[in-house]
């Protein structure tokens, strides 16, 4: 490293990085480093973003034509539904946290690993336990509930693998309650000499803000889950009204969890983006205690306004109106977030990398689907396209096209530091602005079809829509060999002879640069001391990529 | 008082609460029986945080997590509640 010591802590040695350090299948499995853990994370869910999207090529193929001609009916609700389960609880929600947070977390503070590292490989067994549960009900009968399990569909009517599939879920909620434990503990008791909370990354803000709501809405999910099954199995009368249940009731407890859970996916995003954007303008973020406490803001206010998805559910229209209100107050930290990236970037000298292009498209669609939830959580416009594909344009452009875009700028930001190796930075510009384009041919016609009455989960549809789906479903294939690119360069990074990555190829600040590319087995040689504020650019002698 | 009878004590105290649900669930009780019914839970929850769960030994931030829990508990039924108790207002 050429540049001058940000961080007061001892020179770097030769030591083994964390990858040297043992071959076996052992060393991987019964691992308790962090960094190795999220790696075992990152072929996870990879594997389950994979078969989430299975589910979603059989749909966008099945709607191609008006009558549906691919899948029957119920081979179409078990399509839509295993696609919701897999990819918010298997990939998105694991996603960012896991693999970037699990890594990340502990050197960007100047830790040698996370508070408790058994706990932390106990998190991914259990992951992996539900997931498999999960592979056993797309095999053995399917299940036709919607990602939202919405009773009395589920507890009395539904057909196929319920109960195991609620059991998964169920499941897996520890994996994400036992990361966010491990993640507040890590952030509050094993900060470097130096690192003050005026001095934390945004990423761990953000990471701090997902794992209280990790920790507090969670369970919700699981109680709630748990009572359908009882319902279901012995006929405990909760949510259904012939047994004295209600079964509005259900939704109240699904969404105080699932709006959250919303949040949980597009949180650690907003906190990749932030050191994204940094790093590219080589400036301070403007404006550092807002962006960090609209973090915490989000993930307060976020718990107040599940009922935005109950406006024509039957429910109160007082508790509409206070829900409506509640939710428009929710966009506001999110729109200073948006607002301070844009003052940060503006007049900075930006390096336009692949990072940068994936931060930039991010905002975008992350702006896309904010203002379209505002105009969702208005009474009116919402009883006009609830339950439409305006709806599910919505949700895409924040979870996929802000989270997911945000997932793959972090990795290809991170990914130098992680595996040690560069990729092929003109293939990764070619991804990013292809997974733009594909992203919008595939969802922005979605928001045209809700608007003029395409109901979401059907497969059958009047014929004048078909011009508009059939769009979608070619972006859909553009989106997949936009997704399918990076899987191929960042694997072929691998590869003997790949480019070595020097300790911070980025020139960016931040503790994780300080260390060499892979770290070491615990992080740092040394204990750093952090004696700078965060983001103090420009660096005395910025190091430019090309330097390794 | 050593830990382990006390833990002890404190388990007899909830099987004597749980003896009183399963009494109470048979009483003519009325409108009161749900009240009944949740209030003896909420003695059992506070046995359990207060003991099991060793509130009695933690300060500061342990305790403000605990509080955190009863705050977003408070939001959830607060928030429910304006649906619950306004949809009589409707017609
Ligand atoms: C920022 C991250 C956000 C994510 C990840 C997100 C995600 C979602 C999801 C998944 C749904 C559909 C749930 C379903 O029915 O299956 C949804 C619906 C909705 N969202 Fe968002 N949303 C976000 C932001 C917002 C914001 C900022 C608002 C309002 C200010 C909002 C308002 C709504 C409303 C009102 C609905 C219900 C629409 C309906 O069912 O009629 N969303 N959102
Ligand atoms: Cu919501």
């Amino acid at each position: 490293m050429t540049d001058e010591p940000r961080f007061e802590h001892p020179p770097e040695e030769a030591a083994t990085s964390y990858l040297a350090d043992g071959y076996s299948l052992r060393s991987w499995f019964l691992t308790t480093d962090h960094k190795r853990i999220a790696l075992l994370y990152l072929v996870s869910i990879t594997f389950f973003f994979l078969v989430g999207a299975g589910a979603a090529a059989l749909i966008r193929l099945d709607l191609l034509t008006p009558q549906g001609d691919l899948l029957s009916n119920d081979g179409y609700n078990r399509a839509f539904s295993i696609h919701g389960i897999v990819m918010v609880w298997f990939f998105l929600i694991p996603a960012i946290p896991n693999v970037l947070g699990n890594f990340l977390v502990p050197i960007m503070i100047g830790a040698r690993d996370l508070a408790f590292p058994r706990l932390n490989l106990l998190s991914w067994y259990i992951y992996i336990l539900s997931g498999l549960l999960t592979l056993y009900v797309v095999v053995g009968g399917g299940v036709d509930t919607g990602w939202t399990f919405y009773t009395p569909l589920s507890s009395v009517y539904a057909n196929g693998a319920v109960v195991a599939t609620i059991v998964a879920v169920f499941i897996s909620g520890f994996s994400t309650i036992l990361t966010g434990l491990n993640f507040i503990v890590t952030i509050h008791k094993l900060r470097a000499p130096g690192m003050t909370w005026s001095r934390l990354p945004l990423f761990i803000w953000s990471h701090y803000a997902v794992s209280i709501i990790f920790v507090l809405a969670t369970p919700v999910l699981a109680i709630t889950l748990l009572l359908v099954a009882a319902e279901r199995l012995i006929g405990i009368g909760v949510f259904d009204p012939r047994l004295g249940g209600d079964p509005l009731l259900f939704q109240h407890l699904f969404w105080f969890y699932s709006h959250p859970a919303v949040y949980i996916m597009v949180l650690p995003a907003l906190g990749v983006v932030s050191e994204l954007i940094t790093a590219a303008a080589h400036k301070r973020i403007f404006g550092y205690w807002f962006v960090a406490f609209a973090s915490i803001a989000i993930a307060v206010i976020g718990f107040m306004v599940w009922g935005h998805h109950m406006f024509v559910s039957g429910q109160s229209v007082y508790a509409s109106a206070v829900f409506s209100f509640l939710s428009i107050a929710v966009a506001v930290p999110s729109a200073i977030k948006v607002y301070n990236w844009t003052v940060t970037l503006y007049k900075a000298d930006i390096a336009i990398d692949a990072p940068l292009l994936f931060a930039l498209g991010f905002i975008g669609l992350f702006v896309a689907g904010g203002l379209t939830g505002l105009m969702l959580a208005m009474l009116a416009i919402d009883v006009h396209v609830t339950d439409t594909y305006f709806v599910v344009a919505h949700f895409h452009y924040i979870m996929v096209g802000g989270s997911v875009t945000a997932f793959f700028g972090g990795l290809h930001f991170w990914w130098p530091k992680i595996t040690g190796r560069l990729y092929n930075e003109t293939l990764a510009r070619i991804a990013a602005i292809l997974i733009l384009i594909g992203f919008n041919i595939t969802f922005f016609p979605q928001f045209m079809l809700g608007y003029e009455g395409m109901p979401r989960r059907y497969h059958v549809y009047p014929p004048e829509f078909q011009v508009l789906h059939v769009i979608s479903s070619m972006g859909a294939a553009l989106l997949a060999i936009g997704y399918a690119m990076p899987a191929v360069y960042l694997i072929w990074s691998l590869l003997p002879g790949g480019r070595r990555a020097p300790a911070n190829p980025w020139g960016a600040s931040g503790l994780e640069w300080t260390t060499s590319s892979p770290p070491p087995q615990h992080n740092f040689i040394g204990q750093p001391v952090v004696v700078r504020q965060p983001y103090d650019y420009p660096l005395a002698h910025p190091v430019s990529r090309d330097d390794g | 008082m050593s830990g382990t009878v006390r833990l002890l004590l404190a388990w007899a105290a909830l099987m004597a609460l749980l003896a009183l649900t399963l009494g109470a669930a048979f009483l003519p009780l009325g409108p009161a029986k749900p009240w009944i019914a949740f209030a003896i839970a909420t003695a059992k929850a506070a046995l359990v945080l207060w003991f099991f769960m060793e509130m009695r030994s933690e300060r500061g931030l342990a305790r403000l997590a605990m509080l955190a829990g009863f705050v977003w508990l408070a939001i959830l039924f607060a928030l429910t509640a304006t649906d619950y108790l306004t949809r009589a207002w409707m017609t």
